[in-house]
């Protein structure tokens, strides 16, 4: 069964660790090249391939990514 | 138990007291003299009864942050020590004014500095009253002359204490700690429920309910705009204590030429040095400090502008003596004379003192 | 099409409630936040916020109560083992953990850390352990590495000077007072799974009076040791975990299979960390 995942990242708390980024399996996020109000170069994702795993999310330390997941 | 004529010691009174007057836990480390408060408590095994909890610590450090934890869940929780003992707590002593925790310290002093001697003596004034640890903070300060004080201040104390959210400290020595004396025991006063707790502490940390936010006990704030804010808030609540809670004993005072000065054991003494005098035929009132904090500033003012000097008596090299100064405004002689080390005046000594000193 | 997926039936993973909104002051990458979150989780899952008491120590975590939507009391310097006695000795229905790093728990506040895992308290205690005193400027802490820099070991600690990194996770395992003894990070999906998972099993061990859960998360400090997250992670993988090796240490009163307390205590080698 496959499945088809979106993340929403509350970029303001992001504090741009990038700890999350290696652990994505898909490749999917990235730190962006804008920045947020503290500066730091927020989560964004860079395509559309997120399988909804909160592999992510599990491994953020400030807890900014919410996930969703459908089946498909 | 109802209340009833007994014989004991004062560090048994202290301990009996926390059990009557509805103590939730005590928490200590031995030392001497006053190692009976726990040992009485430990023999009464209270958790049987009333359902206070007794724990020996591992350092009078864990006592004291025992106190801290316990307390700040609402509850009444006390410790106790001697001098070199309630050193160690200092720390814990300016947390809990920090944070604003009811709780009740006893210090059963001996001679210092350092470990010092384990006999009586009154040198611990100047850490009870002035700070003892870092800040701008005091506990409301209780010193007891007898064994039914040692008593009553038990009870006393956490009306004081809860009233103002405010550590008070029972400062006694080891002759009131060690003496055995009558005392009525007073009916017991029963724990509280948790709905008395509740009630009576909204600021504990007792499980935050979904009906209020999460309570934060804590002495840390890193604004220090808000800090100043927070020390002027303590600040009041001093102020309060002053105008409403200095407690005292005047004896003999109304026709008296000479005062003495003196709280816990040197009162006895001066007490006995007083009559001497009256003997010879000389006028001697003696005024008694119950409240080392707040200090009866205004009432030893008055005083001073109808007598013509004070004696301060005291088992130190000469601590109180400052405030009794600060507080007569130079209007009259004050002296000192005190035995310290752990050895206890004599009358005798405290008369010829006065007249040496004093009457001339 | 993305758009579709983002609604709250659709919800797999969010933020626990159990955490207030106030943003974490923690460094970018640091690992108390993760532990924060985790142990918010597992508040939220067992139901416990309205009887959870949290003790904060002195150190990077000195203002966890802000975060955590529970009552909380902030120790003195390495004192929240006290205070957490105290509170669970008189209140044995709320749920007590305790929350410190490697200075407060292992170094100032050894005595207390020590004496209240002996009595057998009834409380959970975390331990973030990241070799470093973080909040003070990045000098040595108990647990800091042989060879390893910091602000008071700047050509690295040596044992002459300063002697041993203190496992005190494996000391405390010794006492016959500790019930469940683990050593945990939160470096990776993988091994916050696990270590929230021996969060929960501390909590569940308080609820059934078993004694002290000692939950150890070796941790980072990427500003400390002066390295992006990233590589402080990797970095911890090749030096912190060859000296304090993940894993149970004790689980239910006896020391978990495959470990030799001895060995880890006495004989364990210490390795000098990769410069």
């Amino acid at each position: 069964m496959a499945f088809k995942g979106q993340i929403v990242v509350d970029t303001e708390r992001c504090k741009g660790c990038g700890v999350c980024v290696q652990h994505c399996p898909k490749q999917v996020i990235a730190l962006s090249k804008n920045v947020n109000g503290k500066g730091y170069n927020y989560l964004e994702t860079v395509n559309e391939d997120c399988i909804g795993c909160a592999s992510c999310a599990i491994v953020c330390p400030d807890g900014v990514i919410s996930v969703y997941k459908v089946k498909c | 138990m109802a209340k009833e004529l007994q014989l004991m010691k004062g560090n048994e009174a202290i301990a009996r007291a926390m059990i009557a007057s509805g103590c939730d836990g005590y928490f200590g480390y031995p030392i001497t003299p006053q190692s009976e408060v726990m040992e009485t408590l430990m023999a009464e095994k209270p958790w049987e009864t009333t359902g206070m909890t007794v724990l020996q610590a591992e350092s009078e450090m864990a006592s004291i942050n025992m106190v801290y934890g316990g307390a700040a869940t609402g509850k009444k929780v006390a410790t106790s020590s001697s001098s070199p003992g309630i050193s160690l707590m200092q720390e814990g002593l300016t947390y809990l004014a920090g944070a604003e925790i009811p709780c009740l310290i006893v210090n059963v002093m001996r001679g210092g500095p350092g470990l010092g001697t384990i006999q009586p003596s009154q040198s611990d004034y100047f850490q009870s009253v002035k700070g003892g640890g870092h800040g701008d903070y005091q506990l409301y300060t209780l010193a007891p002359a007898s064994v039914q004080e040692m008593y009553d201040f038990v009870f006393d104390a956490w009306d004081i204490a809860f009233k103002y959210r405010n550590p008070v400290l029972i400062l006694s020595d080891g002759a009131i700690g060690q003496c055995m004396e009558k005392l009525y025991t007073r009916d017991f006063t029963p724990r509280w429920t948790e709905e008395e707790r509740r009630k009576n502490a909204p600021w504990g940390t007792w499980g935050k309910p979904a009906t209020r936010g999460h309570n934060i006990i804590t002495s840390l704030e890193l604004d220090s705009a808000k800090q100043e804010i927070f020390n002027h808030k303590l600040q009041a609540k001093y102020a309060e204590m002053k105008e409403k809670e200095v407690r005292y004993e005047m004896l003999n005072c109304e026709d008296a030429d000479y005062i003495i000065v003196a709280y816990g054991s040197s009162s006895r003494i001066a007490m006995k040095a007083m009559q001497m005098a009256r003997e010879k035929g000389i006028k001697v009132g003696l005024f008694r400090l119950i409240t080392l904090f707040p200090f009866p500033t205004k009432q030893l003012n008055e005083l001073s502008k109808k007598v013509k000097g004070m004696l301060c008596v005291e088992m130190s090299a000469g601590q109180m003596i400052e405030d009794v100064r600060i507080a007569t405004e130079c209007n009259i002689p004050v002296e000192h004379f005190g035995r310290f080390g752990g050895i206890i005046p004599t009358p005798g000594e405290v008369l010829e003192a006065l007249e040496n000193k004093i009457v001339k | 099409m993305a758009n579709d997926i983002v609604k709250p039936e659709n919800l797999v993973y969010s933020r626990t409630k159990v955490l207030t909104d106030a943003t974490m002051h923690y460094c970018p990458g640091c690992g108390h936040g993760t532990t924060h979150r985790i142990v918010a989780e597992v508040i939220e899952e067992l139901g416990i916020q309205g009887t959870t008491v949290g003790v904060a120590p002195v150190g990077c975590s000195v203002l966890a109560y802000n975060y955590f939507d529970v009552d909380f009391q902030e120790a003195a310097h390495g004192r929240a083992p006290a205070l957490a006695t105290a509170i669970k000795r008189l209140n044995p229905d709320l749920n007590v953990f305790t929350y410190q790093g490697d200075g407060d728990l292992a170094a100032i506040g050894t005595a207390e850390t020590v004496h209240a895992a002996n009595r057998g308290e009834n409380i959970t205690m975390v331990f973030v352990n990241n070799g470093i005193y973080g909040m003070t400027g990045g000098q040595m802490a108990p647990t800091t590495l042989v060879g390893m820099k910091s602000a008071t070991t700047p050509y690295g600690r040596c044992v002459e000077r300063n002697g041993y990194p203190l496992r005190i996770t494996e000391m405390l395992a010794t006492l016959p007072g500790t019930y469940y003894v683990t050593r945990q990070s939160v470096h990776t999906p993988a091994a916050v799974r696990k270590a929230k998972a021996a969060i929960k099993q501390a909590f569940l061990n308080q609820q059934n009076k078993k004694g002290l859960s000692f939950v150890e998360i070796v941790s980072n400090c990427n500003s400390g040791w002066k390295m992006t997250p990233v590589q402080a992670n990797k970095w911890m993988e090749e030096n912190m975990f060859p000296n304090y090796p993940i894993g149970d240490i004790k689980v239910d009163g006896k020391i978990a299979e495959g470990i030799d307390i001895n060995r880890l205590v006495v004989d364990h080698p210490l390795s000098v960390v990769n410069k």
